[in-house]
């Protein structure tokens, strides 16, 4: 079983550490190491060595790389990130078969970082996104049901058909935002909120690359800095924003870096097991009461940005498929997995299974309730005698 | 059609419920999926067999108001056709078109805006990057609100500032900028700089099923920023014609394209630099009895709607009185949204006495309300019928809800026919 062992020699270039980010993170998915042996009962916790470049740090100490897991944890992991590509490759499926209409963002390639996340978090943590949510709504207390119903418009969807594919909420996931970096400075307000109403928990408030850019982001930092909100801005950096690479976009790509006296992590977004101990770390961070923290997680989308995109007119396909095949997270954690006697196959299935019924859960909805065009505008009761419509005689009395 | 007729007609046309109007959708619905045999006119016009379209040389030469800016500008055949070439094109190559003009015959002109140099999500600068070079043609950050302060700042040194935000609801995070910087620059800074040179395109309207933030129609938000002039083509020659006034023109423009119309919209377009007059409204179909005004996508709505009315399919009929099908009605295109063209509309509705105004962004104090109050005071005597808006819900565009929040053809019959009985 220390076989483990063998899959990467490491190698210490230690001239080059001394100088600071000289070094970059690699973003590899199979190249933790065991440092004893697997015990036999699945929920022993062992400690595995990640991978020495897989986080960097401004302004602090980068987390542990020794990390413990349990092999319960490890297969929960897997499971959890097949279901949630399987749900993006079902969501795809009803795109193309024109089920799905208007906008749909896919997360195939990036599970390690909803997963890792939800994995490191309770649920008093509140998290926020931009568009590309599916995963997070799902993790945070939604069901795939509701998400794919969401994008089929239909009444099982979690915003009653009303929202799509952008905009799914739960309780402890505050969405799904169409707006690009308008979530962020709503991340730290939700921050403001856990601190004066003094709950031990903190806010995740992610963004991607390309989004971190707009000035208002700029703005969240300074106001959570400075009235030391625990607030983490997590940057999931994949690379691109639409079709314009990081570099064409960003005069510093190092946006764990970027928010001046705010210390930060940059992470393998590629590993999970890297991604939930940066989690778990940004959190004990921001929840002692050290202010904010940025947590940059590298990573990389398979697909292209949206439906419309065939994602290959910007980068080469080669690039995309070196992702796919070197560093792809959830085949990292299954050749972990698998190296210890343990097969995915069943857990492949099930997964599938659980989608296929999904779909059918959700193509069976019927579609969205005429009052729900006009429901939760206002608060109930509160709002105008009526809504107007297209002409004089379609109006809604309330 | 006379008054008196009309007035007998009120009388014996029924007014349209509800519930008749979702018994007209029934029929509609029922007609476009062929479960009865086309018209005898054939089928309803669509974007693609509209008559408002000029798809030959001949029309397209002579658009109304065409001004034609050949390099030299003195010479005798400036304003004749004879000569000029068109080419096919549809809205988003008529607007690269015009911007090929601008960047080739203005050194200082550039244009900017989020994955532009890779010819932007509609495709709208496709090539310009190669053909003009990447530091006249770029990409910025995703950033509105910089994109239109830089616009600004690049314009306010005397350079063409041509900036793309890429949907029109992505405009509301460069409000600030283009509300109080651009409109009030020359004002402020009393009559020492100007933007004028700054224009931001931004595609616009509805889809179906673009959602909460891929389908408003925002131009009504700008209607009180003097300064600035919002402009919307409805096709690919007024698209080129209105996009280089609007370059040209010495105040900041703002250019709504309407999305759906991209690719849709279809023309013999002139190949040479021409412009279309801002600020003027056109009449595309003359008429007597009733002034139907809109801009962007609706005319072709407006259009089926007047068809349905001249000759109701099977299905409608019995729900379109015979004495109103030969109303004449007098389709405009608004075009400039702001400043409106006070003076086309009044003196239409003098005419007519009968205003139907249709826009896709909801009701409440849209461009409409405005349009409606300022009629009602100029020609309160010589209306025959209150003014009459059809417009979009007042609701958030829900995704699941687009089609019913959006007008289309069955409501502008209706509000025709009802202001022509009324
Ligand atoms: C204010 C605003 N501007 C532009 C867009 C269009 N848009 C949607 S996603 C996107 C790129 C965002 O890239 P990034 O932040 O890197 O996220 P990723 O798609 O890579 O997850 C753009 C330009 C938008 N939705 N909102
Ligand atoms: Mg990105």
């Amino acid at each position: 079983m220390s076989s483990l062992a063998r899959l990467r020699s490491r190698v210490l270039p230690t001239a080059r550490q001394l100088v600071p980010f000289a070094r970059s993170l690699q973003t590899s998915a199979d190249t933790t190491l065991l440092t004893q042996s697997i015990p036999e009962d699945g929920s022993t916790p062992f400690t595995v060595k990640l991978h020495e470049d897989s986080f960097r740090a401004y302004n602090t100490d980068a987390p542990s790389l020794d990390v413990e897991v349990t092999k319960d944890s490890l297969l929960k992991h897997y499971q959890t990130m097949v279901t949630m590509r399987r749900m993006e490759q079902a969501a795809d499926a009803l795109y193309k078969s024109k089920l799905i209409r208007g906008f749909c963002h896919l997360a195939i390639g990036q599970e390690a970082v909803s997963v890792g996340l939800e994995s490191s978090i309770t649920k008093d943590d509140m998290v926020i996104t931009a568009y590309r949510c599916h995963p997070f709504a799902v993790l945070r207390g939604g069901t795939i049901t509701g998400v794919l119903g969401e994008l089929l418009g239909r009444q099982v969807g979690m915003s009653n058909g009303k929202g799509g594919s952008m905009h799914i909420f739960t309780p402890r996931f505050f969405g799904g935002n169409g707006i690009v970096g308008a979530q962020v400075p709503v991340g730290a307000g939700i921050a403001f909120a856990q601190k004066y109403l003094e709950r031990p928990s903190a806010t995740f408030a992610l963004y991607g690359d390309g989004a971190s850019n707009q000035g208002q982001v700029f703005e969240a930092f300074n106001m959570a800095k400075l009235w030391n909100l625990p607030c983490v801005f997590v940057c999931e950096n994949n690379k691109y924003g639409m079709g314009t690479s990081a570099q064409r976009s960003s005069s510093n790509t190092e946006y764990f870096t970027r928010g001046d006296k705010i210390p930060g992590i940059q992470a393998n977004g590629m590993d999970i097991i890297a991604s939930a101990q940066a989690v778990k770390y940004a959190r004990d961070w921001v929840i002692a009461g050290n202010g904010p923290l940025l947590l940059e997680f590298v990573t990389y989308r398979y697909g292209g940005h949206s439906m419309s995109d065939p994602g290959t007119t910007y980068r080469t396909r080669e690039e995309v498929q070196r992702m796919r095949s070197t560093q792809d997270p959830i085949r990292g954690l299954q050749r972990y997995i698998e190296e210890w006697g343990v097969a995915t196959d069943a857990i492949d299935k099930a997964a599938k299974e659980e989608i296929d019924k999904a779909v059918e859960q959700a193509k069976a909805s019927p579609e969205p309730r005429a009052e729900d065009l006009w429901t939760d505008i206002y608060y109930k009761g509160t709002e105008p005698p009526l809504m107007r419509g297209r002409e004089r005689d379609e109006v809604h009395v309330y | 059609m006379t008054a008196p007729s009309i007035a007998s007609t009120a009388r014996a046309a029924k007014r349209l419920s509800p519930s008749t109007l979702s018994r007209l959708s029934v029929a509609r619905r029922c007609n476009s999926t062929g479960a009865e045999p086309p018209p005898a006119g054939g089928h309803l016009p669509s974007i693609a067999t509209s008559k408002i379209l000029r798809t030959t040389r001949e029309a397209a030469l002579r658009t109304p108001g065409i001004k034609w800016l050949d390099e030299d500008g003195n010479s005798p055949l400036q304003n004749t056709i004879g000569g000029r070439e068109t080419r096919k094109m549809n809205l988003y190559q008529a607007v690269r078109d015009a911007m090929g003009i601008a960047l080739a015959k203005d050194d200082t002109a550039i244009v900017f805006g989020e994955d532009v140099a890779f010819g932007g999500v509609f495709r709208c600068t496709m090539g310009l990057a190669e053909e003009f070079g990447r530091e006249r043609v770029f990409n910025t950050p995703l950033s509105e609100q910089g994109i239109a302060g830089f616009g600004i700042g690049v314009a306010s040194m005397g350079q063409t500032a041509i900036a793309e935000i890429q949907f029109s609801d992505y405009i509301f995070p460069a409000f600030d900028q283009l509300v109080n910087e651009a409109a009030k620059f020359r004002y402020r800074s009393g009559g020492q700089f100007n933007v004028g040179r700054l224009t931001v395109r931004t595609p616009s309207m509805s889809v179906g099923h673009g959602g909460l933030y891929h389908s408003q129609s925002p131009e009504g938000f700008f209607m009180g920023a003097s300064g600035l002039k919002i402009v919307v083509p409805r096709s690919p020659v007024q698209a080129k014609g209105l996009l280089l006034a609007s370059i040209r023109d010495p105040n900041p423009v703002i250019f709504m394209e309407p999305k759906i119309l991209y690719r849709s919209a279809v023309e013999q377009v002139p190949i040479d630099d021409f412009e279309l007059p801002l600020g003027r409204a056109e009449v595309l179909v003359p008429g007597a009895d009733l002034t139907l005004l809109t801009w962007g996508t609706p005319l072709y709505h407006c259009e089926t709607a007047l068809s349905l009315l001249a000759e109701p399919p099977a299905s409608l009929a019995p729900l379109v009185p015979e004495a109103l099908r030969g109303a004449r009605i007098e389709l405009i295109d608004l075009r400039t949204v702001l400043p409106w063209d006070v003076e086309s509309v009044i003196e239409s509705v003098q005419r007519t006495g009968r205003l139907v105004i249709v826009h896709e962004a909801s009701r409440t104090a849209g461009v409409g309300a405005e349009i409606a109050a300022e009629v009602q005071s100029r020609a309160f005597l010589k209306l025959l019928a209150p003014v009459r808006r059809v417009t979009a819900w007042d609701t958030p565009v829900g995704l699941q809800f687009e089609k019913f929040i959006i007008p289309d053809a069955i409501h502008v019959l209706d509000a025709v026919m009802e202001t022509l009985a009324f």
